[in-house]
């Protein structure tokens, strides 16, 4: 099958000293070829430790990831990542990140640039090429990572907490930018969030997961990121269907956090 | 409710009057941007100490064996530039050191630099110079002058392979930190958008590790300033320090109090000139 096969992975890391986390257990989760997925869960649930197994940079204790029908051994060019922030080479300049993995894969300048000049428009960044990066702010900075990641023409994008560090208002705008690449793109996309509203609008297919040990609670297939085409943001986040969601949701992850303070106290 | 007087612009350069910045804050001791600069302080100390020698020299205070008076002085700077120290003009003798020193910095980059990435990066390097790096770094390059005299005489070579060896520990343990200070989502990041391990080296190691680099090389340029004064005044018969040394011999106070201001102000042209550099190449620093 095309897409993302998640089978079976557990991970568990030795902790210096002695003792062990179970960062995931038994975790199976399959992903068609152009579908958004966003991934909520309370601190400690291994959503992070799960993208960075399928971007390549752990290897899972047991269990394998396979994107069209190989298995994930490293990192590679067809799954683009986007952090948090402060993964942008400061050095360069907004244009030279940009093009930065066409570049390394040596394609010719002239296709280069004019990639990257259309991408940086369509993230609306499209004066600010020749400024260091240093001088942009962190919703501008979120918006060269996202282009600098779709240059490289990846069939997955993994975002690790992508719009985390920024303020309400910039990280609203910064969800319709996702929403719109995704539609344009077609790519395949998973979004790891700390925020349930969020995860809520961008995902098609939101998991949940639980932690001690990291797994998978549950599984929504959504409308609300469909509907972004049609709807306003504003009008989609208000409507009865999402607060109704967003309200199980959310009391779903207090009891986790409930619980794990229950298990703190002795 | 009164309007607070403002001071003059001149009291404010001088340091002594609270400027924009300043003016606005209740808490000043303990908070270090909230002190002036006391500029006053400064010129009354300079124009002091000048006023001090100008009048010791006239009324004869000191005897010119312990120091020299400034009319005696600047006739001495006038035959050291016209006619040199010992028929050696007195740009030579102040190339020489820098000549020294530069070299002795630019070789110790040359092999410190790839030896601190290949530190950072390989855990058999690591394992091989560690115990060297860690063992000569605390020893002060001065201690190593007599065998230095011993294996290569008292030549250039020997100067030069002095200060290579003061810059080369400073520079590899430059270079080891800069490496291990690059983010890894930086890597990772690089890694995803297709990059090789060369290139990952090029194009993320390298540039993240050039601060720390570039600082490395302001405390090499420093640290071998000192050293080649300090090697000169040993064995040389040029340089700014091997001239302060035989003007000693020759009771020639005022040659080794020139000498003396020449080092001062040398060193704190390179520190200006590397600060400069700096600023310069790496407008990233700090930023990232």
């Amino acid at each position: 099958m095309t897409g993302i096969a998640i089978d079976g992975v557990s991970m568990v890391f030795t902790i210096p000293g002695g003792g062990e986390v179970h960062a995931l257990n038994n975790v199976s989760l399959d992903i068609k070829e152009g579908e958004i997925v966003s991934v909520l869960g309370p601190s400690g649930c291994g959503k992070t430790t799960l993208l960075n197994i399928v971007a390549g940079f752990l290897s899972p204790t047991s269990g394998e990831v396979q994107l069209n029908n190989h298995i994930v051994k490293g990192p590679g060019s067809e799954r683009g990542m986007v952090f948090q922030q402060g993964a942008l080479f400061e050095w360069l300049t907004v244009s030279e990140n940009v093009a930065f993995g066409p570049n390394m894969a040596g394609k010719p300048k002239d296709q280069t640039r004019q990639k990257v000049e259309h991408l940086l428009q369509i993230v609306g960044l499209g004066d600010f090429g020749e400024k260091p990066v240093y001088q942009l702010s962190g919703g501008m900075q979120q918006r060269v990572a996202l282009a600098r990641c779709l240059a490289n023409d990846p069939d997955v994008i993994l975002m690790d907490e992508p719009l985390g560090a920024l303020d309400a208002l910039t990280r609203e705008k910064m969800q319709g930018l996702v929403l719109k690449l995704w539609e344009e793109t077609g790519k395949t996309i998973i979004l790891i969030t700390h925020s349930v509203e969020e995860a809520l609008f961008l995902g098609e297919k939101l998991i949940v997961m639980a932690p001690r040990p990291g797994r998978i609670e549950k599984i929504y297939d959504l409308p609300f990121a469909r509907q972004g085409r049609t709807k306003s943001p504003r009008d989609i986040k208000a409507s009865a269907e999402f607060v109704e969601k967003r309200e199980e949701i959310l009391s779903m992850i207090w009891e986790m956090e409930e619980e794990i303070m229950g298990q703190a106290t002795p | 409710m009164a309007d607070k007087k403002q001071p003059s612009d001149i009291a404010i350069w001088l340091g002594i009057a609270d400027n924009a910045f300043t003016r606005q804050k209740t808490v000043k001791f303990g908070d270090a941007s909230a002190v002036n600069s006391g500029r006053i302080y400064s010129f009354i100390v300079v124009f002091g100490l000048g006023a001090l020698w100008v009048l010791a020299s006239i009324m004869g205070f000191v005897e010119p064996f312990y120091w020299p008076t400034i009319g005696g002085t600047i006739d001495r700077v006038y035959l050291l530039v016209t006619e040199g120290f010992r028929n050696v003009p007195l740009w030579e003798h102040v190339g020489i050191s820098v000549f020294r020193v530069i070299s002795g910095v630019i070789f110790g980059a040359l092999v410190g630099v790839p030896l601190g990435f290949a530190m950072g990066l390989s855990s058999t390097a690591r394992g091989l110079f560690d115990p060297i790096v860690e063992f000569m770094r605390p020893i002060p390059p001065l201690a190593l002058i007599p065998l230095i005299i011993l294996w290569f005489g008292i030549d250039e070579t020997a100067k030069i392979f002095l200060l290579f060896l003061a810059s080369l520990f400073i520079m590899t343990i430059a270079a080891r930190s800069g490496v291990s200070s690059v983010g890894i989502s930086k890597v990772h990041a690089a890694y995803s958008l297709g990059a090789s391990k060369l290139q990952i080296l090029r194009h993320v190691i390298l540039p993240n590790a050039l601060p720390e680099i570039f600082t490395g090389l302001r405390t090499s340029m420093g640290v071998c300033w000192g050293t080649v004064v300090a090697a000169e005044l040993v064995a040389a018969d040029k340089g700014v320090g091997s001239m302060i040394m035989i003007a000693k011999n020759f009771l020639q106070t005022d040659t080794v109090v020139i000498g003396i201001i020449i080092i001062g102000v040398i060193g704190y042209i390179i520190e200006i000139f590397m600060r400069y550099l700096e600023n310069w190449l790496i407008p990233w620093k700090g930023k990232g």
